[in-house]
């Protein structure tokens, strides 16, 4: 591959593991393939080995009791998150991993299940709301992009106030094109922070990174490699700061 | 053993998937009166010894910190089970 980022030699991402995780070595090579080290960080473990980055992948950590997110939150390593995502740390959470941002009150809203309670495993199209993010600053405003989508509890609800805010502010990151596929609020599909380096979405672009194991798209079936572009925007976001 | 309960329920202005699934399952079975469900949680906590103020206390911040999100969830009752029986019988007895 020839898409890695230019500078982004020796920068290091860590990818954290909950008990039940499913996707951090989708994540871990989608890091590689931008460019960068992938670091594995565990769940029980304080300390985040001076990454770059922090990506929090998808799976149903602690089997999604209590809450989906709710358990994980209380992890060792992410007081460490929480700590450096106040100070400027890019973080991105897919899926699971959004819902444990969510319950850590990193970034605002949460999921409940779909609302036609089936899981939902498809071929997502987004729209890109915020291309200024860490994780998104390579993308076009208004860019369409496809990635898969794949889970239970995917419906993002917040308070009329708090979703009034994020529009406003511009903090919805991406919206379901087309379809709302879980009947989330206005159709939300990823949001970010204040500061927009904290980036949280139900669909999965680590699973869109490489020819032959993505989504279908113009080049044919399984060609689709637009979730790469997440990943050299934070190494692309790490060479500019 | 004392024992504390805690009952969350979906905040009424969120929709509760769950609790509309199980409301279309019920005509089916000739429940016909229902005519909506919401679905929530209870949580028993067990405590050494007696239940007291201090431990409910401490349940009530339990409830609200850990075992619901107030985004989406209400804490309706953090309760000393036992005492509550204790009352029912008694307020029985006195029918």
């Amino acid at each position: 591959m020839s898409t890695a980022t230019a500078g982004a030699q020796g920068l290091r991402v860590g990818v954290i593991t909950f008990p039940g995780t499913l996707d951090d070595r989708d994540a871990a090579r989608a890091v590689r393939l931008a460019g960068a080290e992938a670091v594995s960080l565990w769940h029980g473990d304080a300390d985040l080995h001076d990454v770059d980055a922090v990506v929090l992948p998808g799976g149903f950590s602690y089997g999604d009791y209590l809450r989906a997110g709710a358990i994980s939150r209380f992890a060792p390593v992410m007081e460490k998150v929480v700590d450096a995502a106040h100070g400027g740390l890019p973080v991105l959470g897919i899926c699971n991993g959004f819902q444990v941002l969510t319950e850590v009150h990193l970034l605002p809203g949460s999921m409940i299940k779909n609302d036609h309670l089936s899981f939902i495993c498809r071929e997502q199209p987004l729209v890109v709301e915020n291309a200024s993010t860490a994780w998104t600053n390579e993308y076009e405003q208004g860019q369409r992009i496809v990635v898969p989508l794949k889970n239970q509890d995917g419906q993002y609800v917040a308070d009329e106030h708090t979703l009034d805010e994020l529009e406003g502010e511009g903090r919805v990151v991406f919206r379901y094109e087309g379809w709302n596929p879980n009947g989330s609020r206005r159709g939300i599909a990823g949001v970010t922070n204040a500061r927009g380096n904290v980036v949280g979405l139900m669909p999965h672009p680590e699973h869109a990174v490489e020819a032959g194991f993505g989504p279908a798209a113009d080049a044919g079936p399984r060609s689709g490699t637009d979730g790469l572009t997440f990943f050299t925007s934070v190494l692309a976001h790490l060479v500019a700061a | 053993m004392g024992r504390v309960v805690v009952d969350v329920m979906p905040k009424p202005e969120i929709l509760d998937p769950q609790g509309k699934a199980v409301a279309r399952a019920l005509p089916r079975l000739g429940f016909d009166q229902f005519v909506s469900v919401r679905q929530g949680k209870r949580f028993e906590l067990e405590v050494e010894g007696d239940v007291t103020p201090e431990v409910l206390d401490a349940a009530q911040r339990a409830a609200e910190t850990v075992l619901s999100n107030p985004v989406i969830e209400d804490v309706v009752r953090v309760a000393d089970i036992e005492a509550d029986a204790a009352a029912t019988v008694a307020s029985e007895g006195l029918a």
